[in-house]
C-alpha cells in the first residue's frame, strides 16, 4: 500500500471512506445495465417495465450502500436474536402466511407483503459464520454437526412452504460456511451420503406434486411437449436458435412472439442467449466469473474468520444462483424458481442480493488498520 | 474489543491458510461448474444450432394456403356462363370490439339480422380465439353492404369480408351441361386425398359436383398459392414474410351457343323433354337443354332442405334429371339407320318393295303387328317407307335382317355405349340384342322381339345425345365425331423474355435485363375421333339421307318454308303395349304412359352443319312430327338466322304434300 502513488491512494481512500468496493460495483453495474436491455426486450418492449426495474435497482443499490456502511463484525452481536426472529417468522408464514402460486411464502404485515425466506438468505450465513468462528478452525465435528442442524431448521421450514429454490440457496449458504470453516473431508463425504439418503424421503414425503412434475419433466421434457415440458423445450429452442452471434437485440423470435414463458423473470437467460448468442453468453459468464473472483478475493483478504466465512459464503451462494438459473434454463437442472441474479426482472431477490453485496463491500472496506 | 482479543490467541495464519485452501478448492469447483454450463451452451448454440433454428422457425412460421380463382366459362361467342362473383359477409373480430353485445344488437337491427344468427355468433365466440374473425352474416345484399359501410365507424371490430363465389348468370338454362360447384364434402375430401390433391385444395371451399364443372375440375381449379406468415404463440399473424400467388384455373370456352340454348328452352316451355344440337363436322354440342331444369346457383351456397325437397318432389317433373342423357325408345327416328343396315346386309335394295295391308304377322302366330296407318300403305319401297314411316316395311326388314346384324350395326352407330361426351352424366341406354336381353332380363331373344326393334320399340332405348351422335354419323356418311362441349382453354402464362437489346447502359437504366410478360394462351381442344364406319357401298348413305331429306321436305308441316335445306325423321314411341286391336287413346291413358314424341333433323342437306335431336315426353295429341318437330325447327331457324341456304335442286322436292288427306296435325309419325 505504501508503494502506491499519493493521488491513487487518495482516490482509493475516497471509495474506502464511503465503503464501496469499486471492482465489485463495476461488475454489478455492468450486469444491471445489460439486464435493463434484456428486460426491455423480454418485457414486450415497454419502457414502463424498464422504469419499474430501474426503481428497484435504485432501491437495491441504496440498500447495498447503506449496509456497506455497517462494520461487518457488528453482525455478530445480532446473529442469534435475528436468527431466532427469522425462524419465528418462517413458522408464522406456515401458520398464517399468504398463499400465492400454490405456496405459502408471504407474510401480510398490513402495509406490505413480506417474504421472510428472503432475509433468511442473509441471516443463515451470518448465523453459521458467527457460530463457527467462535471456535478454532478447522471446526470440530461436534460443532459442525450443530452448525448443520442450524442450517437444516430454516431449510426445512422453507422447503415446507414449499419453496425449493430458496431452501436450496439457504442450505447451500450455510453449507458453504461449514465447508470454508474446514469441515473434514470425511465428514463432507458422510454428509453427502446422508443427503443422497435423504432424496427418497424428500421425493415421497416433502415434495408437492408440481415439484415432482418439474423433476420428471426435467428428465424427459419431450414426453409432454405442450404441457409441462413446453417451457424447457421452448427455452432450449430459444438458446439453441441464438447460434454464434444471436438473432440481435429485440429480434429474438422465441421471446418477441411469446413462445417462451416467464421470459423476463426466471427464463431471461434464454432471451439473452437467443438475442446475443454464444458470444453474449461468453461475455455474461465472464462478468459473473469476475464478480465471483472479486468476492472470493475479498473473502480471502478479510481480516477476521467471521468476515472471511461470511464473504465466502455470500460469494459462493451468488454463484449458485447463476449456476442453478442457467442450468435450469438450459436444461441441465430441473426447473426451480431461481432468478438470474442482477438480470431477471423482479424486486425481492434483487434487494437481498445487493444487501449481500453490501456486506461484501463492508468486509472489503471496514478493515482494522483503516478503522 | 473482546473479540479481537480472542482472535489474537488463535493461530491466525493457520486459519487463513486453511480458508485460502478451501476457497481455492471452491474456486476450482466454480470453474468446473462454469465449464459445464459453458459446454452445454456451446452444444446448444453451436453444435445443435441448425436443429434449434429449424424448430424456432417452425414455431413462428406458418404457411397459409391461398385459394386460386376458378377458371371462368364462356359460350362459343364469349358470353359468360360461369363467373366468380364477390359475396360479402359481415365478420367480427372480438378482440377489436369495444362493446360487443350492444353493437351486435344495434347492427342486427340495422341490417335485419335474425336472432338465430346472433345466437350462433355468441356460441362461436366462446370457442374461437378472440383475434380470429367470426361470421355474423353471410351473403349480404348490396343494400346491407351499403348500410354497413356508412355506419362502419360506429362498430369497431366489425368488417366486411369479400370472397369469390361461383355464379351462373343464366341460372337453370345451363345447369344440365355446366353442372355446378358446391361445398367440398367428406366424400370429396377422401377422393382428393386418394388423388394426392388434398394439399392443392387446402384453401378451396367448393368443388365441381356435376356436369362440366365436375369433368373439368382439374383445369378449372388452378394451383394453390401460399402466404408465409410469422405468427406468435397464440397463432396471431404478425407479418407476411413471403407470398407465392396462386395460379388461376384455366378459362374454358364451350361450343354451346347460349342463344340457341335459349331458343331450345323456349321451344320446350311447358313440356318435359330435351334438345341436343350438335355440329356433325366437329362433334361440338351447340345446345343441350333438358326441361324442366333448375338453378345451379342454389347449390353453390348450400341448398336449403326445403328447396332440395322441392327439386325431388315428383309433382315438379324431376328437374334434376338430365333428359338429354336418359334412355328413350327411339321409335321411328332410327328407321333410316335400319334401312341402311338392310341395304348393307343386302336384305333390301333401293327398289325392293313390301306390301303393307296395315299389319304384319309372323308365320304360324296369331299376333298382328299393326301399322300406325290402319288401312295400310300398300306397296312400299325404301323411300316411301321412310317418308311415310311405314311400320310394316320395317317389320319385314327387321325380320329379314335378324337381330344380330341389327345389333352389330347399331353398335357401330354408338348405341348402347357412352358417347364420350365431356360430362360424366352420360348414359349407355340399351342396345337391342341377345346379350343385352340376357344380361338385363335374363331372358332369351325371340323373333317377335326383332319385329318391334324394326320400329325402334321393345328392348331398345337411346339417349337424345346418342341419337344426335348417330344422326351425325349418318349425315357425315360414316365419319364419327365425339360429341363434346369444350372448344378451347385459355391459360394465363407468365414468361421471362430475355431482353434482346445488348446496350449495357440501357440495362443499367432499367435495372433488369429480364421482362416478365403475362399473356393468355388459348389452346383449341383436340379430340381423338373413332375410326369411321365404312360401308360396302357408299351409295347406301345417299339413299338413306335422300329419303330423310324427302321426309323433312314433304312430310312435316313443321319444316315447311325453311330457308335452309333440312332433312329429318320423326318418331312416336308407345310406352304401354296395347292389346290386340285395341286403339290408343291419349285422353284415357295415364299422363306418364302417353306417347313420347321424338325428332331428329340435320341441315343443310348438302353439307350438314347442325344435327338436332328432340324428345318430348308424354304428348297428349299427335306424335313426333307435330310435337318434337317444331322444337327442332325453332332451334334450326335460330341457328341459320338470316343465312339463305337453299339446296340447288330444290325443285326436285315440292314442299309438303299432304299425301293422306287427313288432319295435318297427325301426319306420319
Amino acid at each position: 500500500m505504501r508503494n502506491i502513488g499519493h493521488d491513487q491512494q487518495k482516490l482509493r481512500s475516497f471509495w474506502q471512506r464511503i465503503h464501496i468496493d469499486v471492482p465489485l460495483l463495476l461488475g454489478i453495474i455492468a450486469l444491471m445495465i445489460l439486464g435493463l436491455f434484456v428486460v426491455y426486450s423480454a418485457g414486450g418492449q415497454e419502457m414502463a417495465i424498464v422504469y419499474r426495474q430501474i426503481t428497484r435497482l435504485g432501491i437495491a443499490l441504496l440498500v447495498m450502500f447503506t449496509i456497506a456502511q455497517i462494520p461487518p463484525l457488528a453482525y455478530q452481536k445480532w446473529a442469534v436474536p435475528v436468527f431466532v426472529l427469522g425462524l419465528l417468522l418462517l413458522v408464522a408464514v406456515l401458520l398464517i402466511g399468504h398463499v400465492g402460486k400454490g405456496a405459502q411464502r408471504w407474510l401480510d404485515v398490513g402495509f406490505m407483503k413480506f417474504q421472510p425466506s428472503e432475509i433468511m438468505k442473509l441471516i443463515v450465513p451470518i448465523m453459521i459464520a458467527w457460530y463457527v468462528s467462535q471456535f478454532d478452525l478447522p471446526a470440530k465435528t461436534s460443532k459442525i454437526i450443530m452448525a448443520f442442524i442450524l442450517v437444516l431448521i430454516p431449510t426445512l421450514l422453507i422447503a415446507k412452504q414449499p419453496d425449493l429454490g430458496t431452501s436450496l440457496l439457504i442450505a447451500s449458504s450455510g453449507i458453504f460456511v461449514i465447508f470454508l470453516a474446514g469441515a473434514s473431508w470425511k465428514l463432507i463425504s458422510v454428509c453427502a451420503g446422508l443427503v443422497s439418503a435423504f432424496i427418497p424421503v424428500l421425493w415421497f414425503f416433502l415434495m408437492k406434486p408440481y415439484q415432482k412434475q418439474r423433476v420428471t419433466t426435467f428428465l424427459n421434457p419431450e414426453q409432454d411437449p405442450l404441457g409441462s415440458g413446453y417451457q424447457i423445450i421452448q427455452s432450449k429452442i430459444a438458446i439453441g436458435s441464438g447460434g454464434f452471434d444471436g438473432k440481435g437485440w429485440l429480434q429474438g423470435t422465441q421471446s418477441q412472439l411469446e413462445f417462451l414463458p416467464e421470459r423476463h423473470t426466471d427464463f431471461i437467460f434464454a432471451v439473452f442467449s437467443e438475442e446475443f448468442g454464444f458470444v453474449g453468453v461468453s461475455v455474461l459468464l465472464s462478468v459473473y466469473l469476475m464478480i465471483v473472483m472479486r468476492g472470493l478475493w475479498i473473502a480471502v483478504h478479510a481480516d477476521h474468520a467471521f468476515t472471511k466465512l461470511l464473504a465466502g459464503s455470500i460469494t459462493l451462494t451468488f454463484f449458485v444462483y447463476v449456476f442453478v438459473n442457467i442450468g435450469m434454463v438450459s436444461g441441465l437442472l430441473p426447473v426451480v424458481g431461481v432468478p438470474l441474479p442482477l438480470i431477471s426482472y423482479g424486486g425481492t431477490s434483487m434487494v437481498t442480493l445487493l444487501a449481500g453485496f453490501g456486506i461484501l463491500m463492508a468486509v472489503s472496506t471496514h478493515k482494522r488498520f483503516i478503522a | 474489543m473482546a473479540s479481537n482479543k480472542r482472535v489474537a490467541i488463535r493461530n491466525h495464519s493457520a486459519e487463513a491458510n486453511l480458508f485460502a485452501r478451501r476457497t481455492f478448492i471452491a474456486f476450482v469447483g466454480i470453474l468446473v461448474l462454469l465449464l459445464i454450463l459453458f459446454s452445454n451452451i456451446y452444444d446448444l448454440e453451436i453444435n445443435s444450432y441448425e436443429k434449434y433454428q429449424t424448430r424456432s422457425n417452425s414455431n413462428r412460421i406458418k404457411l397459409l394456403p391461398v385459394a386460386p380463382n376458378r377458371g371462368i366459362i364462356y359460350d362459343r361467342n364469349g358470353v359468360l356462363l360461369a363467373d366468380n362473383k364477390p359475396v360479402y359477409s359481415l365478420e367480427i373480430i372480438a378482440e377489436q370490439t369495444t362493446d360487443l353485445k350492444k353493437h351486435i344488437a344495434e347492427i342486427s337491427e340495422l341490417l335485419d339480422i335474425s336472432e338465430e344468427k346472433q345466437q350462433k355468433l355468441f356460441k362461436a365466440l366462446k370457442s374461437k380465439r378472440r383475434f380470429k374473425p367470426i361470421e355474423l352474416h353471410s351473403r349480404l345484399s348490396a343494400q346491407q353492404v351499403a348500410l354497413f359501410s356508412v355506419n362502419q365507424h360506429r362498430f369497431p371490430g366489425f368488417f366486411i369480408d369479400a370472397r369469390l363465389k361461383r355464379y351462373y348468370p343464366f341460372g337453370d338454362l345451363t345447369t344440365h351441361s355446366l353442372g355446378y360447384v358446391a361445398r367440398i364434402n367428406r366424400k370429396d375430401s377422401i377422393r382428393l386425398d386418394e388423388q394426392n390433391l388434398a394439399e392443392d385444395y387446402a384453401a378451396t371451399r367448393n368443388i365441381g359436383k356435376l356436369g362440366l364443372e365436375r369433368y373439368y375440375e382439374k383445369l378449372l381449379h388452378g394451383t394453390i398459392g401460399h402466404q408465409e406468415v410469422e405468427i406468435n404463440n397464440q397463432g396471431r399473424v404478425i407479418r407476411t414474410l413471403d407470398y407465392t400467388p396462386p395460379i388461376s384455373g384455366q378459362n374454358l370456352t364451350l361450343s354451346i351457343d347460349i342463344e340457341l340454348q335459349m331458343i331450345a328452352k323456349r321451344a320446350l316451355a311447358g313440356k318435359r323433354g330435351a334438345v341436343v344440337a350438335m355440329d356433325p363436322r366437329s362433334g361440338e354440342i351447340l345446345a343441350m337443354y333438358s326441361n324442366p331444369s333448375y338453378d345451379g346457383n342454389l347449390f353453390v351456397h348450400g341448398i336449403s332442405s326445403r328447396n332440395y325437397r322441392k327439386l325431388l318432389n315428383p309433382k315438379n317433373n324431376r328437374p334434376l334429371l338430365n333428359r338429354s342423357v336418359q334412355g328413350y325408345p327411339p321409335a321411328s327416328t332410327v328407321k333410316p339407320l335400319l334401312a341402311l343396315t338392310g341395304l348393307e346386309e343386302n336384305v333390301i335394295t333401293q327398289t325392293s318393295r313390301f306390301y303393307d295391308p296395315g299389319w304384319f304377322q309372323l308365320k304360324g302366330l296369331e299376333h298382328k303387328y299393326r301399322d300406325w296407318w290402319a288401312p295400310g300403305h300398300g306397296w312400299v319401297d325404301l323411300n316411301k317407307a321412310i317418308e311415310h314411316s311405314c311400320n310394316v316395311y320395317f317389320y319385314n326388314l327387321a325380320y329379314k335382317l335378324g337381330i344380330d346384324s341389327i345389333t352389330d350395326m347399331m353398335e357401330k352407330f354408338g348405341f348402347g355405349d357412352y358417347t364420350g361426351v365431356d360430362i360424366l352424366e352420360d348414359s349407355r341406354a340399351i342396345l337391342p340384342g341377345r346379350e343385352t336381353k340376357r344380361n338385363r332380363y335374363n331372358k332369351p331373344w325371340y323373333t317377335g322381339d326383332t319385329i318391334s326393334i324394326g320400329i325402334g320399340q321393345g328392348y331398345w332405348t337411346v339417349t337424345p345425345l346418342q341419337l344426335a351422335q348417330a344422326i351425325s354419323i349418318l349425315a357425315n356418311k360414316g365419319e364419327i365425331k365425339i360429341p363434346h362441349f369444350l372448344r378451347s382453354t385459355a391459360e394465363l402464362v407468365s414468361e421471362n423474355i430475355q431482353e434482346e437489346r445488348s446496350n449495357t447502359d440501357e440495362i443499367i437504366k432499367t435495372g433488369s435485363d429480364v421482362n416478365i410478360v403475362t399473356k393468355m394462351i388459348t389452346k383449341m381442344t383436340e379430340y381423338d375421333d373413332k375410326p369411321p364406319i365404312i360401308l360396302k357401298d357408299n351409295k347406301h348413305w345417299n339413299l338413306v339421307l335422300d329419303a330423310m331429306h324427302n321426309t323433312a321436305q314433304r312430310a312435316y308441316p313443321a319444316f315447311r318454308g325453311t330457308h335452309y335445306d333440312a332433312a329429318g325423321k320423326s318418331g312416336t314411341a308407345q310406352l304401354i303395349s296395347k292389346k290386340q286391336d285395341e286403339k290408343y287413346d291419349a285422353e284415357s291413358t295415364k299422363e306418364k304412359q302417353r306417347n313420347n314424341a321424338m325428332f331428329v333433323a340435320f341441315a343443310p342437306y348438302e353439307n350438314p352443319e347442325i344435327v338436332v335431336s328432340v324428345v318430348v315426353e308424354n304428348v297428349l295429341e299427335g306424335g313426333g312430327g307435330t310435337n318434337a318437330g317444331p322444337v327442332a325447327r325453332q332451334v334450326m331457324d335460330q341457328y341459320f338466322g338470316d343465312r339463305n341456304i337453299i339446296s340447288t335442286d330444290k325443285n326436285k322436292h315440292p314442299q309438303h304434300t299432304n299425301v293422306y288427306g287427313i288432319d295435318k296435325k297427325i301426319g306420319p309419325n
